[in-house]
């Protein structure tokens, strides 16, 4: 059976499917990438808002990552996807403006940013939680606003706590880009879907894809591993 | 404002920690190159007293003046007080420097990187001249081969030095230790204790809290005696140890010799 795979299916251009293999894989890499980055910063507002927060900033925190760990991540992006741009054409129209139509990346990377933050926030409130009083203390005690202590010291200071969950974190993010196939997205799965679905090579189309995920993963861990090591500068080797 | 202005002064300082009253009261002032000593059993206080110097501590109730200026403070709802200006505070604490039990450093920074940090990011120093600054006092607690190691590559004497050297680039108008050799192993005290004899020779001001009654008898032109939140006794360092009165200071010196 596997002698009968016909492998010029893959090539890159026209009667192959390559071509749009890697434009979908490279849509899904700058899903999960914007998606990825938007958490991060989701993360750093909703981990210190719980953290230093007043009341009002800390429910807010908490009701969000409630929601977006307690609900399953594809009810989350049709929920997002479908209400969320659909309250922000009601908005547009409020304000008397024409619904826009926001473009299908910026959609999906809000739709992944979203749902990254809410473990974000976590992520990173247990990485500054892990970083010692005394530290944070010393910059204050110099005289530093409480935003220069947070991005001079408090930051730095937990990166290395918060890489391990972080690189988990993306690992996900470009899982999740999967997902978006549901609601229409050509990203990896759903334009593999088509090609095997035209061809009827499910198994090639399905495994080729499933090796630009595990390359895609294979890279990012050079990546992480990097910057693992450089987040760990002079911490003790053990630990 | 002249010499005679008081580099710390506290006026009736009070601290409560919920129904725990820690500050009964305390006054002390600090001139231009006083080294005080401040002495006391466990839980008298000492910490407390000077964390509220640069406000880690806010008081119930009391002032403190720095070179003159106090702070300005505001009622809480739950009926002590903070700090009423962000940039006062922010303006005061650069002029002190505290060193801790534990040191404190930037673990992400080199030994140089915690020297130049408040510098350029608070005083708003150019990088050159806080790099060379920090060379200097870095020679001066002898880890002028040290600025590219990082604090958890070095013995705790060495990062209580480094912590020194990062209080000394801010050229500070008080500076404060709370028990700097307490977290030591035991041979590395001396040279730690020898440094902060260099600076109080030179007249440094500083406030001190020790357990190292020989040392703080060597260096101190005042000792502070903390009895469950007040000063039971103060005075120069021979009277304090040579001939005390209160019962209480004869007999903590008498428990620690
Ligand atoms: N943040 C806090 N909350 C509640 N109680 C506190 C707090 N900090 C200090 N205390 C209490 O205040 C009292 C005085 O503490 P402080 O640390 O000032 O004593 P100290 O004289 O420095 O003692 P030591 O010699 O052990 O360092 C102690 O009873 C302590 O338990
Ligand atoms: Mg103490």
């Amino acid at each position: 059976m596997i002698e009968a795979i016909d492998f010029s299916l893959l090539a890159l251009t026209s009667p192959g499917w390559g071509g749009a293999l890697l434009a979908g894989f490279l849509r899904s890499v700058e899903l999960a990438a914007g998606g990825y980055l938007l958490g991060i910063v989701i993360g750093l507002l909703g981990a210190t808002a719980k953290l230093y927060g007043g009341r009002v900033l800390r429910d807010i925190a908490e009701i969000y990552t409630l929601l977006i760990r307690a609900v399953p991540e594809l009810v989350l992006m049709l929920l997002f996807y479908y209400v969320g741009t659909d309250l922000l054409n009601q908005l547009m129209a409020a304000f008397g403006r024409e619904g826009i139509d926001i473009d299908g990346l910026s959609a999906g990377i809000l739709v992944i940013g979203l749902v990254q933050g809410g473990y974000a926030t976590e992520v990173f409130r247990g990485a500054i939680r892990a970083v010692p009083p005394g530290q944070i203390e010393a910059a204050q005690a110099f005289g530093m606003s409480p935003f220069r202590v947070l991005r001079r010291v408090t930051l730095p200071a937990m990166a290395p706590h918060a890489l391990p969950g972080m690189a988990n974190l993306w690992m996900i993010a470009t899982k999740d880009t999967a997902l978006l196939a549901v609601i229409g997205f050509s990203e990896l799965t759903l334009v593999t879907k088509q090609a095997a679905a035209a061809t009827r090579e499910y198994f090639l189309f399905f495994f080729a894809a499933g090796l630009l995920y595990l390359a895609l993963t294979l890279i990012s861990n050079l990546g992480l591993r990097w910057l693992e090591r450089r987040a760990r500068r002079g911490l003790p080797a053990a630990a | 404002m002249n010499d005679a202005t008081p580099a710390v002064e506290i006026r009736d300082l009070h601290k409560r920690f919920g129904h725990l009253e820690v500050l009964k009261g305390i006054s002390l002032t600090a001139r231009p190159g006083d080294v005080v000593a401040v002495i006391g059993g466990s839980g008298s206080g000492k910490s407390t007293m000077l964390r509220c110097i640069n406000m880690l501590e806010t008081p119930s109730a009391g002032d403190i003046a720095i070179h003159g200026e106090t702070y300005a403070m505001r009622p809480t709802r739950d009926g002590g007080l903070e700090p009423a200006d962000r940039r006062q505070l922010q303006r005061i604490r650069a002029q002190l420097g505290m060193v801790f039990q534990n040191f404190n450093l930037w673990p992400h920074r080199t030994v140089l990187g915690n020297v130049i940090e408040v510098p350029v990011q608070v005083l708003g120093i150019s990088r050159d001249e806080a790099v060379a600054r920090a060379r200097q006092v870095l020679d001066r607690v002898g880890l002028a081969e040290k600025e590219d190691a990082y604090p958890a590559h070095m013995s705790g004497g060495q990062q209580q030095r480094c912590a020194i050297a990062r209080v000394l680039a801010v050229e500070p108008l008080a500076m404060l230790f709370d028990e700097p050799t307490s977290a030591l192993d035991p041979e590395l005290v001396g040279e730690v204790l020898n440094v902060i004899r260099d600076l109080a020779a030179e007249k440094r001001t500083m406030i001190l809290v020790t357990h190292e009654m020989s040392f703080a008898r060597d260096v101190a032109s005042h000792v502070v005696y903390l009895k469950d939140g007040r000063i039971e006794e103060q005075g120069p360092p021979e009277q304090i140890f040579g001939d005390p009165r209160s019962p209480h200071l004869q007999q903590f010196i008498r428990s620690i010799a």
